[in-house]
């Protein structure tokens, strides 16, 4: 194994590590903006909205990420939308993410006994009052960790964006063994830096997990 | 004061879920302070009906009036969010299960809706729940969490939670059936305590004692209807239908 090479490369991965930190974290702002929406939707009263939230949810997970990718990247000129890859990466990702934090989002919400809202309406607080101060403290408890593996697998999937070439970890790994000919060395590079980040990531959440149930 | 005779009014209830009907066409009043017990077997659809008082099981068919004032209203849904959340304020519940808040204190538990609905300070809400806690024997345990407590203390609780509304009605969901034997009566002693209060009570309940010692007039039902009605000396005592003493019966030897 060629250390000596891999501790030359080593800085420009570094760089393109926080490219992929940078995705992770704008991807991971979308995703869950778009679960919180999706749950919403998935739990309103009106049909159509629990409609759209299913659709969304059933379409995203039913197609691999990366043909959403490409459709979204390839596919979006001919229909009007153009995107750069970082931008495509970033909104095809957080989409796509964001389908899976619906359902997580939406579990958390309904395992929380009914009584605790039958409850509530009988004080008369209004529907919204009994969302927000009684059943979304319960449940923000319980979605952290389901969240947590939702982001573990977001971080992961932003891999997928060097197929459209946006220069963070994989591409950058990929590009230098067109040069070194050496891709165990590269690949493992790159493998350890995500170790990383999904490392401090998950170290991240579970602190946030401990947090969230003291108080 | 106003009229008594009628202060809770239930005209033709009817409930179905598709092609099963809980309640066939009960009508029923009580009056302002009067307290009323609901008996009967599982399934008899007594819960349904108590539900069916602050709408959280909308009835089929039928009028709920309180005070003059009908709960069930046909309205737009925005209006009757409006109207039904003004009207569920004047309406106490206790159930079976506590459904205390279990991420909140025992203080912020009380204070919550009066501070969300009728503007109170916190300061204001704060002396609300003192008197309501001390009230129902739970002041030491203000800051505790629900988790902290045993089941006939969670259930004083949400009865303080409950009267910090100040409500004209309070409807109990068989309090003390999820009770271990030694805490039921704390509960009692509460609940008489707002008996010696005059609130106006509607209780379902399994305990024949209770309902006999405290109940001003008791309904035996069955099968979505109500089979028998009279003060409890009556209905306990010398039941003129046969189902109420088959009932009856079959209870105390349950009891044994």
């Amino acid at each position: 194994m060629d250390f000596e090479l891999m501790l030359k490369v080593y800085p420009f991965f570094l760089e393109a590590a926080w490219l992929t930190i940078l995705l992770s974290v704008l991807t991971a702002i979308l995703g869950l903006t778009c679960g919180a929406l999706g749950a919403a939707a998935r739990l309103s009263r009106f049909r159509t909205l629990r409609f759209i939230g299913a659709a969304y949810v059933s379409v995203i997970r039913g197609t691999p990420a990366l043909i959403q990718l490409f459709i979204l990247y390839f596919g979006g000129p001919q229909i009007g939308i153009q995107l750069d890859a970082f931008e495509a990466g970033v909104i095809g990702l957080g989409v796509n993410a964001g389908a899976y934090m619906t359902e997580t989002i939406r579990g958390a919400i309904i395992t929380i006994d009914k009584g605790q809202g039958e409850a509530a309406r009988t004080l008369g607080l209004s529907q919204w009052q009994a969302m927000y101060k009684v059943i979304l403290p319960q449940s923000a408890r319980l979605m952290i960790r389901p969240l947590g593996v939702n982001i573990n697998a977001l971080i992961k999937a932003t891999a997928l964006v060097a197929a459209i070439s946006v220069v963070e970890l994989t591409y950058t790994a990929q590009r230098y063994i067109g040069s070194t000919y050496k891709p165990f060395e590269m690949f493992l590079l790159a493998g350890i830096l995500y170790m990383i980040i999904i490392y401090v990531a998950g170290r991240g959440i579970a602190w946030l997990d401990r947090k969230a149930q003291i108080t | 004061m106003t009229d008594t005779s009628d202060f809770v009014r239930i005209e033709h209830a009817q409930k179905s879920f598709g092609k099963l009907e809980v309640l066939k066409d009960i009508s029923l009043t009580v009056e302002r302070g009067q307290i009323v017990a609901i008996i009967g077997p599982s399934g008899s659809g007594k819960s349904t009906l108590l539900r069916a008082i602050n709408d959280l099981d909308a009835l089929t068919g039928g009028e709920i009036w309180l005070d003059g004032v009908q709960v069930n209203k046909t309205l737009p849904h925005r209006q009757y969010e409006k109207h039904i959340n003004e009207m569920r304020q004047q309406i106490g519940m206790v159930f079976q299960h506590f459904n205390l808040f279990p991420h909140l204190t025992v203080r912020e538990n009380v204070t919550m809706a009066p501070m969300l609905l009728k503007d109170l300070s916190k300061a204001e809400a704060n002396k609300l729940a003192e008197e309501q806690l001390d009230h129902v024997g739970m002041l030491e345990r203000i800051e505790y969490y629900p988790s902290q407590l045993s089941g006939g203390q969670k259930q004083r609780v949400a009865i303080a939670r409950a009267l910090a509304m100040k409500p004209k009605l309070m409807l109990f969901d068989e309090a003390t059936s999820a009770l271990d034997p030694e805490l039921v009566d704390e509960v009692n002693q509460v609940m008489k305590k707002l008996a010696e209060d005059h609130m106006t009570m509607i209780i379902v309940t399994h305990e024949m004692d209770f309902a006999a010692a405290v109940c001003d007039r008791v309904l035996f039902m069955d099968q979505g209807v109500v089979v028998e009605e009279g003060p409890p000396e009556v209905v306990f005592k010398n039941p003129v239908k046969d189902r109420t003493r088959e009932f009856l019966r079959k209870h105390i030897e349950g009891a044994k």
